[in-house]
């Protein structure tokens, strides 16, 4: 298997979530996005991952074993981001009756 | 033997007392209290003097260390006072006709109130007490202390009127001319110091200014006495600062005898007289202060013919006599201008006290268009007045024939061409001298009823000075013959020599052949005598009642001078005063500050907006950045 | 022990008198205190000389390598004994006004002197800037409670301007600090300190601005009309009697010994701000009618002649200077003192509503009379001294190439200092009373004792100088030859 496809594909993931970030205002599909780009980075990681045990495995038997650990690191924040996320999320809704980002910005006042 | 010099620090002591004594208790002590105690310290000095005088008379002179005033390294300056020929000279000069007008004030000047009588005197005994600081300092920093005391007593006696206003402008302007000398006069000692690392005239040790003079360069020893002069022009009313000196005649009458006439504006002479040594080796510099003092001389005389306050023409008079004796300064007469100085300080003072007596019983009244036939009603007066006249126009044997011959004989034997012009001077001192006391004193009287009835002859206490001075006007000149009248009759000049000795070594200032010099006396006495002759009869019947026109308008406004110093130098000043106080402060220094701030407020306004508070923004941006990082860190080469 | 007994005593006073509730006995205490601080001063300079009782040092933040040293050569004695003297005179004189809160207001004033005293006395640069800011920080407050109008506005342009100027200093104290050899802040080692000549250029910059706008010299003195304008007269005496001599101190004992090529380097420059600031300061002053305004301006022109001494390299220039900051600390509060008697009879400080005051209040009319005579600096007064040894440095000093000039254009200022004066007394005291002075009356007892002594001093230094030239000799002799030291 070539590289390469993986990084394509995990380039694909990655933008999709930038322009969905970018360019949606629901803050819902915001976070699904920004979850998108963090699992765009896990496949890259388990990718790499596989390549070096691939080319190291004679040498030492966990070659690139550290790029599933951050894959571990990263899915955990993840979760807990997603719960405080959400939370905030429901709690912008019952504010405003919305979850439109924009409306954030009177946090500014 | 030298017990007496040792007292020299009594001289100045005495009227500070007074100063003290007439100033603090003003309001307790009586009138006739304070003006004893004023006279009396006066007096005091006086008598210290007498005795000062006759030890120096033997040949012993003194310099009294006192304490040390400033010293810094190498540079000492000493509080000193120095007793020799010249400055003894001066004491009794200053303390014998300060004693009388002391005593004369106490007349004159006897309806003020009493806290205000008491102010006058301490004021006078202040003014005696700075000037004799001036004449017995030892070093030209302690004369330099003198001559800015006497500065500030003039303004303070200018302004004693306090409540006018015009008093007190003539008396800020004496005190601000008189401050643009000094800076002349400080810049000189500083040089001094810069060079000689000494101010001190001259000691045992050969360390004073005097001694060390040879180590100063040319330059150093014109652009010095040029310095000194600046500062001499300022105090002594020459051109281009004597415009104040008129002025100053808004002080009471007294003051402008002792101060104005007879003391404080002959300070200038007597520094260029101290500092003989350096102007004999300054040539260009003598004929700077002779060019100055004759043109002086001329230009005040001019003034002084179509003047008609009785004060202002002796002011005019006096501008013109000192520019005789920086003429005597120029040319290397120095006793003949020491000489004059003290001629003229007896007549002077006489004319300002016998004009001070015209005005008291005048009910101070100074415009001579309103006097006329005085003579009768004030004999004393007159009497006095009209020896004053005649000493001071040089008519033989009076007083001021000799001292003014003596510095012309000098002038004629350096350039003919001073002499003439000199003379000419002469002839118009006689002239408006006797316009004066023609118009006051003959004719008939001119004033109005009620002074008519007032007018009386002043009291004892102002006639003796007038008498005292008087006689020393006439027989004052007697110190001073000339060796072409009568060979070793110059007292003066032998008590003076050791003060001019080296001068004398250096370049002895020469007289004419003893015919020519007894021929020019003749000319500028006949001169004289014309026209005393002249304005006599003409002034006696037909005073001069009309407003001048044409050439003697412009006389009478004094050729515009003040107008002139006005436009160019005040108004300037105050203009730039303005523009600098309203817009050049407040818009391009503070402008400059404030726009600092200004410009902090602006950028944090401009920066501010990026922080929109759209969650939008914030992403885009953020990705932009690490878009932009991304390409930093792997497109751009180093 | 000394140093730190003029330290701590008004700290600790001060800190107690935010306690004292009452207004009376917050005077009593604060006047009590600075009396005794004055005593101790006075000690300091004319009873110890031990040098151990002068010296203190301690540990304090030893892994930045500063110490807490204090020490006090002449200067400091005379500059710890005029703001000993002040103290007391400031509270007398104006024992008569009123403050809202008056125990914080005279808290702070203790506290201010805390810091003047300790920069006076410092020894390390650190704990030197530590007490700087701690000297702005109650003034800031004394001003923008109790000062006038625009005390706000004003204040803060004050604070935030010196402000600046002392964080430029704090950048090159660091600098400086970084290349000392034992990496250390204690004075001595920053006079070890060799620097390259362009190194020096641009730090003397930064040691410049700072002490520059303290003094403050043109162009950097905007704050300063406007602040002594606002300010209750008490803090206004303490600023430009006090606070203002800083400025001078910081050139003498921390630019000139520390970065001598640049002062040679960039003396003339300097020198030439402080020879226009002497003219423009004069040439302003003349049309200013407000009485504190013009104080400032005056000052201004003042301050501006003795950084020419200083910067024109000459040790009787520096010596003049020394004199003259004593001189003019006492000649100004004095001027002060009579502002704030006028202002508090008439309640104006305008010129051209005064006049005719020598009828109604001869001995105010004396006092400032002579008190001006001191300000155009006229022999046998005390600023002569020091102007005449200051201008006589400049005449004659070796290190500027245009002295000449710098004297003349300088000396004009002489004559435009009795130009304004004189104008002033005119305007306040002569002439005819207007319809506020008509009913005026002289001042009182306590004010005429503490205006007395001041005279007194006055002429008794002015007449007598020697003991404070001795004084401070050595001091100058010290910053004079490391002003030679470090030439390449």
């Amino acid at each position: 298997m070539l590289i390469e496809r993986y990084i394509y594909l995990a380039i694909a993931l990655f933008c999709i979530g930038i322009v969905g970030v970018l360019a949606r205002r629901n803050a819902i599909i915001i976070f699904m996005c920004i979850e998108l780009m963090l699992n765009a980075v896990n496949l890259l990681l388990v990718a790499f991952s596989k390549m070096h045990y691939a080319a190291g495995v004679a040498k030492n038997a966990t070659a690139g074993i550290d790029g599933q650990l951050f894959v571990f690191f990263i899915m955990v924040v993840a979760a807990a981001e997603v719960s405080v996320g959400l939370a905030i999320i429901v709690m912008m809704y019952r504010n405003t009756h919305s979850v439109d980002v924009n409306f954030l910005n009177r946090l500014k006042h | 033997m030298n017990n007496v010099l040792h007292l020299v620090w009594l001289v100045p002591f005495f009227p500070l007392v007074g100063f003290l004594i007439t100033g603090l208790l003003r309001k307790q002590l009586s009138k006739p209290l304070i003006s004893i105690i004023g006279s009396g310290m006066v007096l005091a000095s006086f008598i210290v003097s007498v005795l000062l005088f006759t030890e120096v008379k033997n040949g012993n002179t003194y310099v009294a260390n006192l304490f040390d005033f400033i010293s810094f390294g190498t540079l000492s300056i000493p509080f000193a006072f120095q007793i020799d020929q010249l400055s003894s000279l001066f004491l009794l000069i200053i303390t014998g006709i300060g004693f009388l007008i002391h005593l004369y004030s106490s007349a004159y000047m006897h309806e003020e109130r009493n806290e205000h009588f008491g102010r006058f005197f301490s004021y006078l005994n202040l003014f005696v007490f700075s000037m004799l600081l001036l004449v017995l300092g030892a070093n030209y920093v302690i004369m330099f202390i003198g001559w800015e005391g006497v500065g500030l007593c003039s303004y303070l006696l200018i302004g004693y009127w306090f409540k006018n206003v015009e008093y007190g402008n003539a008396a800020k302007k004496a005190f601000i001319m008189n401050r643009i000398g000094d800076l002349g006069f400080l810049i000189a000692i500083f040089w001094l110091i810069a060079k000689l690392g000494t101010v001190t005239y001259s000691t045992p040790e050969g360390t004073g200014v005097f001694d060390l003079f040879q180590k100063l360069t040319r330059t150093d020893l014109i652009g010095i006495t040029l310095l000194l002069f600046v500062g001499a022009t300022g105090k002594s009313a020459q051109i281009p600062l004597y415009t104040w000196l008129p002025d100053a005649m808004a002080g009471p009458t007294p003051v402008s005898a002792l101060i104005h006439a007879a003391t404080m504006v002959t300070a200038g002479i007597y520094m260029i007289a101290r500092s003989n040594v350096l102007y004999t080796m300054a040539p260009y510099t003598q004929s700077v202060v002779a060019a100055v003092g004759l043109a002086t001389a001329l230009f005040a005389a001019t003034i002084a013919i179509k003047q008609n306050d009785i004060k202002k023409v002796l002011a005019y008079s006096t501008v013109s006599q000192l520019g005789y004796m920086f003429l005597g300064l120029g040319v290397g007469a120095y006793t003949g201008a020491v000489f004059h100085v003290m001629t003229h300080a007896f007549f002077k003072a006489l004319l300002f006290l016998g004009a001070g007596s015209v005005i008291h019983a005048m009910h101070h009244e100074q415009d001579i268009r309103k006097m006329g036939g005085l003579s009768k009603k004030l004999p004393i007066t007159h009497a006095t007045f009209l020896i004053g006249c005649i000493a001071i126009a040089g008519i033989p044997p009076f007083s001021g024939f000799f001292s003014k011959d003596e510095i012309l004989a000098f002038a004629y034997a350096k350039d003919p061409l001073y002499y003439y012009l000199g003379v000419a001077g002469a002839a118009m001192t006689a002239f408006y001298m006797f316009r004066l006391y023609a118009t006051t004193f003959r004719g008939t009287f001119r004033g109005t009823e009620e002074q008519k009835h007032h007018l009386h002859e002043s009291p004892a206490a102002m006639t003796i000075p007038l008498v005292v001075l008087a006689i020393l006007a006439a027989v004052g000149g007697f110190i001073g013959i000339p060796e072409s009248i009568m060979p070793d009759a110059h007292k003066l000049e032998h008590f003076l020599e050791p003060i001019f000795a080296k001068s004398n070594e250096i370049q002895m200032a020469a007289l004419p052949e003893h015919h020519t010099e007894i021929n020019l006396m003749v000319i500028s006495v006949a001169l004289a005598l014309g026209m005393i002759i002249f304005a006599w009869f003409r002034y006696s019947k037909k005073p001069e009642l009309n407003e001048p026109a044409g050439f003697g308008k412009v006389l009478a406004d004094k050729w515009y001078i003040d107008e002139l110093y006005n436009f160019v130098v005040v108004k300037p000043l105050n203009g730039l005063a303005r523009f600098m106080n309203s817009f050049f402060e407040k818009k391009v220094v503070d402008g400059m500050v404030n726009g600092v701030g200004r410009l902090v407020n602006y950028t944090s306004r401009q920066v501010r907006l990026l922080q929109s508070g759209l969650v939008g923004n914030y992403v885009l941006l953020m990705v932009l950045s690490m878009l932009a990082l991304f390409i930093v860190k792997f497109f751009i080469k180093k | 022990m000394v140093p730190v007994l003029l330290i701590v005593i008004p700290l600790v006073s001060g800190l107690l008198g935010f306690l004292i509730k009452q207004e009376k006995s917050a005077k009593v205490w604060s006047l009590l205190t600075s009396i005794i601080t004055m005593v101790v001063s006075i000690l300091g300079i004319a009873v110890l000389h031990n040098p151990e009782y002068l010296q203190t040092d301690v540990a304090w933040l030893p892994d930045l390598g500063s110490r807490f040293s204090l020490s006090m050569d002449g200067m400091s004695k005379m500059l710890c004994l005029l703001t000993g003297i002040a103290y007391p005179g400031i509270f007398i004189a104006t024992w008569n006004s009123t403050y809202k809160n008056a125990h914080q207001f005279y808290a702070l004033m203790l506290l201010m002197q805390t810091g003047l005293m300790g920069v006076f006395v410092a020894s390390d640069a650190l704990l030197f800037y530590f007490f700087w800011e701690l000297a702005l920080i109650p003034a800031y407050f004394l001003c923008s409670i109790w000062g006038g109008e625009r005390r706000v506005a004003v204040t803060f342009k004050f604070f935030i301007y010196t402000f600046v100027g002392s964080l430029l200093m704090l950048i090159a104290i660091i600098w400086v600090y970084f290349h000392t050899p034992d990496h250390s802040f204690a004075m001595s080692s920053f006079y070890k300190v060799n620097l390259a000549g362009n190194t020096q250029g641009w730090l003397f910059w930064l040691f410049f601005l700072a002490f520059a706008i303290k003094m403050p010299l043109f162009p950097f003195h905007t704050w300063q009309p406007d602040t002594y304008e606002q300010s209750p007269t008490a803090v206004t005496m303490v600023l430009s009697g006090i606070m203002v001599k800083m400025g001078v101190f910081g050139i003498l004992r921390w630019l000139a010994p520390v970065v001598p090529v640049g002062l040679w380097g960039y003396g003339d420059p300097a020198a030439t701000m402080c020879v226009i600031g002497m003219i423009y300061g004069s040439i302003v002053a003349m049309q200013q009618d407000d009485l504190k305004r013009f104080v400032a301006y005056s000052s201004i022109a003042h301050m501006g002649l003795m950084g020419l001494a200083i910067f024109v390299t000459s040790s009787i220039g520096i010596q003049g200077v020394m004199v003259q900051m004593f001189a003019h600390g006492i000649n100004i509060i004095g001027l002060w003192i009579v502002v704030e008697l006028i202002e508090r009879q008439f309640h104006t400080r305008k010129m051209s509503e005064l006049g005719g005051l020598a009828q109604k209040a001869p001995s105010l009319a004396i006092m400032l009379v002579v008190l001006s005579l001191a300000n155009v600096s006229l022999p046998l007064t005390n600023a002569f001294i020091g102007e005449f040894m200051m201008f006589n440095g400049v005449f004659g000093s070796k290190a500027s190439n245009y002295h000449y000039i710098f004297m003349v254009v300088g000396g004009i200022s002489i004559i435009l200092s009795a130009v304004y004066t004189l104008n002033m007394l005119q305007k306040v005291l002569f002439g005819n009373t207007s319809s506020l002075t008509a009913n005026a009356r002289d001042i009182k007892v306590n004010e005429k004792f503490v205006l007395a002594v001041l005279l007194i001093g006055i002429v008794v230094m002015g007449v007598y100088p020697k003991p404070m030239i001795e004084a401070t000799r050595h001091a100058v002799d010290a910053i004079y030859s490391k002003m030679f030291v470090k030439l390449p």
